[in-house]
């Protein structure tokens, strides 16, 4: 019996799975390590610049004191813009291809060109709103920011409708079907409130996607050093500023900088948590 | 009396038709309008993506005339001379992904073995949430932590000790020489591969999971370890699935950049030490777009842009024509 057990080949199989198992747990642990690391100097290094001012006073020239004020309400505006543009096309894209072409060939394309919008760098979105609104209109504006991360929207929207509304039974829809309900009904009023939870998260995921993005916005809305209700003209935005103030050789701006990332990561992950708790089901970016 | 009657009721009837008539037209033509409404937007996602290849190629025509297609091979990057090549930048965007797979694609297949068969299931959601919140971090935070705290610790701590460990190695001296500047190539590349670790984990789990139960209770019911069920039975059969998720990490760690841009040290050059500066496309142009003044350094910057959104296009359709491969298989 134990002879079995104390071959050589026997011997060199349960090595080599400890070994595995060992290297899978360090790997995951490593994984874990670089979470909690980045999380722990954000916190550090942002916490000590955290204070009423940074809500409430504009960015600062190098050497005095200064906030965060017209860069958050820049992100905000930005997002809320491009939420507001984003939104609406996903969803009656999703629609379409749920719904109506469920099982036509223009929803694979459009699923698959979907999924490579959704990869697609971010810096090139920047340099084809600068091609067709920058360069047209002249100047750097936030509408151009807007549209910038309203085309980052768009694909995450489309894909958790699309994935929501197939969730959603067929034979809800045929219930209300054989009532008389003409289909446009049906999908407003059957499919849409069964799969809301699902899309709301959609629209919350699209929103911690845009919150933290830069690249789309450096040449497209730019910044602004002054606070500016104005879409015309450029804006102030916190991971603009970020980028600017971290690069500097202020201490000041580059404390500014980590309060500014710290604020951004804790609105990041709250939403994509938020996101997650909404929807039991998975939701697959 | 009766005529009457029986004429309002007719009437009734014929108002009922006529408003039941009104109804439906009506139901028709909200089902008309609001299906138009859907497929144009459907339409519009690929209008999108053709938007935005002939945009960039429109914006980058003066670069293409000027350079013709030795702009991909040109080394010389110098805005004074108003000479550009695509080359170092490629080159910088090439070999930061190449170093971010080879470290990020073992750590990550390895995660998702821990976590779909060594992990206890009280944890299992825990920790795949918490390795996908990495995902969730945006990618600025990636750059000012390499930059602040990654870099400076790699300069002091590994850097030094690579450049000895390899210093009489034949080619891995090239690969390995100082000085050393923290930022550079490598740490450009170890930042991406901890970005793209969430991604290629994600995907390789849910692939693991489409592998049938009944396949690897077969193989542990005649006594395989688990290593051997991951290796001989999981790994087989999800093959094509794992490239499509490698490739997808490879997507992201192509057109990666934010965090590349803070610590890769915008060097137009191709030195083979890989601690060096270099540059990525990416970060080229989110360096240099808004200082670039006249037509024909805007122009190549759009080409860089072009070329990137070209490469990353075919990996992320390749990755996606595997993913779909695998899908249908857990179909059947």
């Amino acid at each position: 019996m134990s002879s079995v057990f104390a071959t050589p080949r026997y011997r060199r199989r349960r090595w080599r799975n400890r070994l595995a198992t060992t290297l899978a747990i360090a790997a995951a642990g490593l994984g874990l390590t670089w979470l909690v690391l980045i999380l722990l100097v954000l916190v550090v290094k942002g916490v000590g610049g955290l204070s009423l001012e940074v809500f409430t006073e504009m960015t600062p020239p190098p050497g005095s004191a200064g906030g965060l004020l017209n860069a958050i309400v820049g992100s905000l505006l930005l997002t809320i813009l491009a939420v507001l543009f984003g939104t609406p096309l996903g969803i009656l894209a999703g629609t379409y291809m749920a719904e109506y072409g469920r099982y036509s060939k223009l929803t694979l394309v459009v699923r698959f060109i979907n999924d490579i919008l959704l990869s697609a760098p971010s810096i090139v979105v920047g340099l084809f709103v600068y091609e067709i609104m920058v360069a047209q209109m002249g100047h750097f504006s936030a509408w151009a920011g807007a549209v910038a991360l309203a085309i980052l929207v768009i694909p995450v929207v489309v894909r958790t409708t699309e994935d929501m509304l197939l969730l959603v039974p067929t034979t809800l829809r045929e219930a209300s079907a054989a009532l008389g309900v003409p289909q446009w009904l049906v999908i407003r009023h059957v499919a849409y409130r069964a799969a809301r939870a699902g899309m709301i998260t959609g629209v919350l995921l699209a929103v911690a996607r845009i919150t933290g993005e830069t690249a789309p916005l450096l040449f497209t809305a730019l910044n602004n050093q002054f606070f500016s209700w104005n879409l015309n003209a450029p804006m102030a935005s916190l991971p603009v500023v970020i980028f600017q103030f971290a690069l500097s050789p202020y201490e000041d701006w580059q404390q500014l900088a980590w309060t500014g990332a710290l604020l951004i990561t804790v609105a990041v992950l709250g939403l994509s948590i938020l996101a997650r708790a909404l929807s039991s089901k998975k939701v697959q970016i | 009396m009766m005529d009457a009657a029986v004429a309002g009721r007719d009437i009734a009837l014929v108002h009922a038709e006529g408003k039941r008539a009104t109804a439906l037209r009506r139901f028709r033509r909200g089902d008309i309008a609001f299906k138009s409404i859907t497929l144009v937007s459907a339409i519009t996602v690929l209008v999108l993506l053709a938007g935005v290849m002939v945009a960039l190629l429109h914006g980058s025509l003066p670069a293409w005339r000027a350079f013709g297609l030795g702009f991909l091979t040109s080394e010389s990057w110098n805005p004074v001379t108003e000479k550009f090549g695509a080359l170092p930048a490629i080159y910088g965007t090439v070999v930061t992904s190449l170093i971010a797979m080879l470290i990020g694609v073992p750590v990550s297949l390895g995660i998702a073995f821990f976590l779909t068969e060594i992990c206890p299931e009280r944890l299992r959601r825990t920790i795949g949430t918490a390795i996908e919140l990495l995902a969730g971090i945006p990618s600025i935070i990636y750059g000012i932590w390499g930059l602040f705290v990654f870099a400076p610790w790699f300069q002091v701590h590994v850097q030094p000790l690579l450049i000895d460990t390899f210093a009489n190695i034949p080619l891995l001296d090239q690969l390995f020489a100082g000085p050393p500047y923290g930022i550079g190539m490598l740490t450009a590349g170890l930042i991406l591969a901890i970005m793209v670790l969430p991604f290629i984990t994600s995907i390789t789990r849910e692939v693991f999971e489409t592998v049938p139960p009944v396949l690897k209770e077969a193989a542990y019911g005649i006594g395989c370890t688990r290593w051997e069920v991951i290796r001989r039975v999981v790994i087989p059969y999800t093959r094509v699935g794992i490239i499509g998720g490698v490739m997808l990490g490879l997507g992201r760690a192509l057109g990666e950049t934010m965090a590349v841009t803070f610590v890769i040290g915008n060097a137009h050059r191709i030195v083979t030490s890989i601690l060096a500066p270099g540059t990525t496309i990416s970060a080229s142009i989110a360096n240099e777009f808004t200082e670039a003044v006249g037509e024909l350094y805007t122009s190549s910057l759009i080409a860089l842009g072009l070329i990137l959104f070209f490469i990353t296009f075919v990996v992320l359709a390749a990755a996606r024509l595997m993913l779909m491969r695998i899908a249908m298989k857990a179909g059947n």
